[in-house]
């Protein structure tokens, strides 16, 4: 393969796609490992209160079982280290709780015993075997049961966000509207089920543990269980080249990674744990139940004058946690006065954690669907007034933006869609027994930087083929190959000639890929490595007497298909290695963060469209079709992009129409803990998904100027399909999921 | 490791005896949902007796003009059989929305029957549960009870029957065969299926270690003019919501036969009685449908979360049944 075109933005196929459907790509679980053994976690039946006994006799005189681990017999951690996002490159535990401690029991599902055994079934079986006694009381888990408890936390979200935001003055922005809006939204909880389950093998050497984890950061399980075990850094290695999905519940590093470990010690063999999907409702967090209300007030002509967002949500005995739903809401819309203030209160649950668009997904359904309210009281085109509120600049800033294209994103998804001549009237579509209608609304999701370097290194061999390396997994997105793409075009090479080694803490530490920072920070520090091996050659060329390149100026060297050419002298890295008999060379590169205030406002912006078909009888919503347009910056690979814009949207319908947990009011336990019972969506629910993207150039965010694509396809989706149900039938659902008995 | 005899019967008198002879064994076919109960921990056998092998497949046409479905036909095969297709669409129909097509291929007719209930508080073996455990108390009436029935309910169990084809079965007043340790015994659907009750752990009348081994469905013209209608979030593979399995024959706008069965709001396969006294001899309109729903639906007992199952039940019947008078192409008259 030759490339004259870069690789960057080409629909490369993915480079471990055959590896993967042909099944020999390996995920952490499927890692053969000598001598391995089974670990099955027991949860707790109860929500609240203690453990009086647990009686593990018929469990340990089971033939084949190595250990039963308690709080009465497990050793102690070394520490708990505090809940803080795991981009942030710290120890990154998914609660600042870690069980089987002590006999306390906090929320349904908490793990309260480990069985290792030589054989899976021996291990399930004997932890069947376990007798518990406890003292129980009531637990509180609903937002009905906590809503007189709550209060205004000074943070959220791990520390990283403030409990109350606003600027100008609400009161006076609401009272100076011409018309308002005031509505109430609520929520169900939400779980993310990836394919694969969480789950870590641990296996010991001497003082060194090797684990191989289902995570979307290796250095955040290194950096986490080093902290639990007290053990220094260099004495843990993670590997996780391939992970099966993960929308968040693998964002942060929960207690079965270090259980793992320590099991694994314990026993003196390796340890295997992987959750089972039932265990994957209690043990990975979850999107909470939430409530929220939105005011907004309006000029009659349409500018807003004031949005306040309140929203009210359960958290854990241990965190203050709330997904950021208030974080795009003060920020999409030029608007002088807003205020925001999360309010949570302590309930028996774990601490809830990321899931896809985290925050942004619900808190963008209550504004957008009030939005859509307030273009109708307006007598307004949705997509005029949301127009006529656009800022160029960063409203809570003032800053510009760095990139935005949502104007871009409006027109171009309308023209897709075919949203002119739209009959704003409801209900005046009907096909037979379905009433057809449209709906829209904006997405934004804010661009997170890490605050720290990432850094990742380049090897060119002297048979001219290179090896660029980070340690971040791959959990589905397609990194290994847009890496490929970035890592060819900085050296200058065919893509055939690159691998993107990845997923191992021995390679340089890259953080945990989360909010949709991956590619940018990935990408950044992989062209800074391929970038610094490409000029170390060329500076070795042009200073190698014995080199055609000789005395050319470095700046003056353009190189393409590994060969580097200045004028008509040509040499190729591998003429070079192999003349200076080099077996190889290497150079690190080093992403640094704009720390502090970049003095831009960063967003993705985007625009997404329903149609759906109502049968008000029987209250069915069935969506027709999806145009998103969206604008993330510089787009590395489409194909890929557009896999994963879509598969957001369709979280987006899943969101709208099916997902809801919900957990019982006297026992604490979730209603549906499997996927017979959690409705996801399926193929025949998905619909005609259409994808616009709207390329826009930014040259703050990172040096390639990506904003990523993996959370902004949701948001905003939810709301296009309300917008396009009230557009159908004339009813507004403020309820997620909207369900039938909603329509009737 | 748990300890479970796996044994393969090759004939049904010694499958019978099998597990008759042995109180914690269970019969094992498609597996279906049997598997993931056991893996569960909701169900205990310690003997699993492997009927897949007896020769209980197959649909026989019988002269009567019904059809013999054997317990061990499997769904797939059951709804793809062009007799079925040509008498009985309900049936077909039922079985098609049901699962999802790999469920189909393996789950047996039998075993389709006897199903257990998706109430998460059953399938969750840490919650309590009178079906799972007499005594120990109902999560549901107080939980998250959206899926719920609304008919047939005690105030020891609410779970709904999950069963689409026993839906479209009821309608047709099919029969249900089986051999026990004290030999053949039939059953008619209606009696077959037992309401919960002060004793939800009893979903059935037959002994332990009787087997199904056909249900017959007897003639009925009227089933060609038929449909099953399912309502449910979810396109595909999710139960019932509300179902209607209904089948109608018009003669001079007049209701001559009428057979209507109501699936994911009782806690049996339901026979809507009521709805057919009120048709047979009345006029197909609107209203009569609407009116004969109301009928059936006024002793729902729903809680808070599914009181909307009696609305969209009767919704779900006049559609049925609008959609049965609506297309003269199918009309039977």
């Amino acid at each position: 393969m030759t490339t004259i075109a870069p690789a960057i933005g080409q629909s490369l196929d993915r480079v471990d796609g055959r590896a993967k459907v042909t099944g020999s790509a390996r995920y952490f679980a499927e890692t053969p490992i000598p001598g391995i053994s089974y670990a099955v976690l027991v949860g707790s039946r109860i929500a609240n209160g203690r453990i009086t006994g647990i009686d593990a006799g018929d469990a340990r005189a089971e033939e084949g079982v190595l250990a039963v681990l308690t709080h009465e017999n497990l050793p102690s951690i070394a520490e708990q280290p505090p809940l803080i996002p795991s981009l942030g490159g710290t120890a990154a535990p998914g609660q600042t709780f870690f069980p089987m401690q002590d006999d306390v029991v906090h929320y349904a599902g908490q793990h309260i015993a480990i069985v290792v055994a030589d054989t899976l079934e021996r291990a399930q079986y004997a932890a069947s075997l376990i007798r518990v006694s406890y003292e129980e009381r009531p637990p509180l888990v609903t937002l009905d049961q906590g809503r007189d408890q709550a209060y205004v936390p000074d943070r959220v979200f791990g520390g990283w966000l403030p409990g109350r935001v606003s600027r100008g003055d609400i009161e006076t922005g609401l009272a100076a509207a011409d018309v308002r809006v005031d509505t109430t939204f609520s929520y169900a909880a939400n779980n993310h089920n990836p394919l694969e389950p969480s789950g870590t093998t641990a296996e010991w050497d001497g003082d060194e543990v090797l684990l191989h984890d289902a995570t979307q950061g290796v250095n955040a399980t290194q950096i986490t269980v080093a902290r639990q075990l007290g053990i220094p850094l260099s004495k843990i290695r993670v590997i996780g080249h391939y992970v099966g999905g993960s929308f968040g519940s693998k964002a942060m590093i929960h207690d079965h990674a270090a259980l793992a470990a320590l099991a694994a010690r314990e026993v003196g063999r390796p340890v295997k744990l992987v959750l089972t999907r039932e265990q994957m409702f209690t043990s990975v967090g979850h999107r909470e139940e939430q409530e929220q209300r939105i005011t907004l007030g309006a000029t009659r002509d349409g500018r807003l004058t004031g949005i306040r967002h309140h929203k009210l949500s359960p958290t854990s005995h241990f965190d203050d946690w709330a997904e950021p739903s208030l974080g795009v809401s003060p920020e999409i819309y030029g608007c002088p006065n807003f205020d925001g203030v999360y309010r949570i209160f302590r309930a028996n649950t774990m601490t809830p954690t990321f899931m896809r668009a985290p925050g942004e997904a619900s808190g963008m359904f209550a504004l957008e669907c009030a939005m859509d309210e307030l273009a109708g009281e307006l007598g307004m085109d949705p997509i005029e007034l949301r127009e006529r509120n656009l800022s160029a600049v960063s409203p809570s800033s003032g800053r510009p933006w760095s990139s935005s294209g949502l104007l871009e994103c409006y027109r171009r998804g309308a023209e897709r869609f075919g949203w002119e001549g739209r009959d704003p009237r409801p209900g005046r579509r009907r096909e037979g027994n379905w009433l057809i209608g449209t709906g829209m609304a904006s997405a934004g999701y804010p661009v997170v930087l890490p605050p720290n370097p990432q850094r990742a290194r380049a090897r060119m061999y002297a048979d001219g083929t290179a090896v660029v390396q980070a340690a971040t997994p791959d959990f589905g997105t397609g990194v290994a190959t847009v890496m490929t793409q970035v890592a060819a075009d900085a050296l200058g090479m065919s893509l055939d000639r690159c691998r993107f080694e990845n997923g191992d803490t021995d390679l340089p530490n890259i953080a945990a890929a989360v909010g949709s920072a991956g590619s940018g920070m990935i990408s950044a520090a992989v062209h800074s490595a391929a970038t610094a091996l490409r000029n170390q050659l060329i500076a070795q060329a042009t200073g190698d007497s014995n080199s055609p390149l000789y005395g050319a100026d470095p700046v003056d060297v353009v190189v393409q298909d590994g060969v580097m050419t200045a004028g008509t002298a040509r040499e190729s890295y591998a003429e070079l290695l192999q003349r200076d008999v080099q077996p190889d060379a290497e150079a690190t590169g080093t992403w640094s963060p704009p720390g502090g205030d970049p003095g831009y406002g960063m967003m993705t912006f985007g625009a997404q469209f329903a149609e759906v078909a109502v049968d008000a009888e029987l209250g069915l919503v069935r969506v027709r079709r999806l145009t998103g347009a969206f604008a993330p910056g510089r787009v590395l690979n489409p194909k890929l992009a557009r896999s994963q814009l879509m598969g957001g949207m369709l979280w987006g319908l899943g969101q709208a129409l099916l997902e809801a947990n919900h957990m019982h009011p006297r026992t604490g336990r979730w209603a549906g803990a499997s996927l017979g019972e959690y409705l996801v969506a399926v193929n025949a629910d998905a619909p005609d998904v259409d994808v616009e993207l709207v390329e826009v150039e930014d040259s703050v965010v990172n040096p390639l100027g990506v904003k990523g694509v993996g959370e902004i396809g949701q948001v905003g989706v939810a709301a296009a399909i309300a917008n396009a149900v009230h557009h159908a039938t004339g009813r507004r659902v403020r309820k997620l999921p909207i369900a039938i008995e909603d329509l009737l | 490791m748990r300890p479970i005899t796996y044994s393969r019967a090759t004939d049904t008198a010694t499958a019978v005896a099998a597990v008759s002879a042995d109180p914690t064994s269970d019969f094992l076919a498609g597996g279906t949902t049997e598997i993931d109960l056991l893996r569960q921990n909701v169900l205990h056998p310690r003997r699993l007796v492997d009927i897949n092998q007896l020769p209980l497949t197959g649909v026989e046409l019988l002269p009567d003009g019904g059809v013999r479905i054997g317990a061990l036909a499997r769904m797939s095969e059951v709804a793809a059989t062009p007799v079925v297709r040509e008498r009985y669409p309900l049936i077909s129909q039922a079985l098609e929305l049901g699962a999802s097509a790999q469920l189909r291929h393996m789950a047996s007719m039998g075993g389709n029957l006897l199903q257990r209930v998706r109430c998460s508080y059953f399938r969750d073996a840490e919650s309590p549960c009178n079906k799972r455990e007499p005594g120990a108390g109902c999560s549901a009436i107080d939980g998250f009870s959206r899926g719920h029935a609304v008919l047939g309910t005690s105030e020891h169990c609410i779970a709904t029957h999950p069963s689409d084809v026993a839906v479209a079965l009821m309608a047709l007043d099919a029969t249900v065969h089986t051999l026990g340790p004290s030999g053949e015994r039939s059953y008619a659907f209606d009696d077959f299926f037992l309401l919960p009750g002060d004793s939800p752990h009893r979903e059935h009348p037959m002994a332990h270690g009787e087997l199904i081994t056909a249900i017959e469905v007897p003639a009925a013209p009227v089933a060609r003019n038929s449909l099953y209608l399912k309502v449910r979030d979810r396109e595909s593979y999710e139960f019932a919501l509300v179902s209607v399995a209904a089948a109608l024959s018009v003669v001079d706008g007049t209701i001559a036969d009428v057979r209507v069965a109501l699936g994911g709001v009782a806690t049996k396969p339901w026979r809507a009685w009521r709805v057919e006294d009120f048709l047979i001899g009345a006029r197909t309109v609107r209203s009569n449908f609407e009116q004969a729903a109301r009928v059936e639906l006024i002793e729902a007992r729903p809680t808070p979360m599914n009181a909307f199952k009696a609305e969209l039940a009767q919704r779900t019947i006049v559609r049925a049944l609008d959609t049965l008078t609506g297309d003269p192409g199918r009309s039977a008259s």
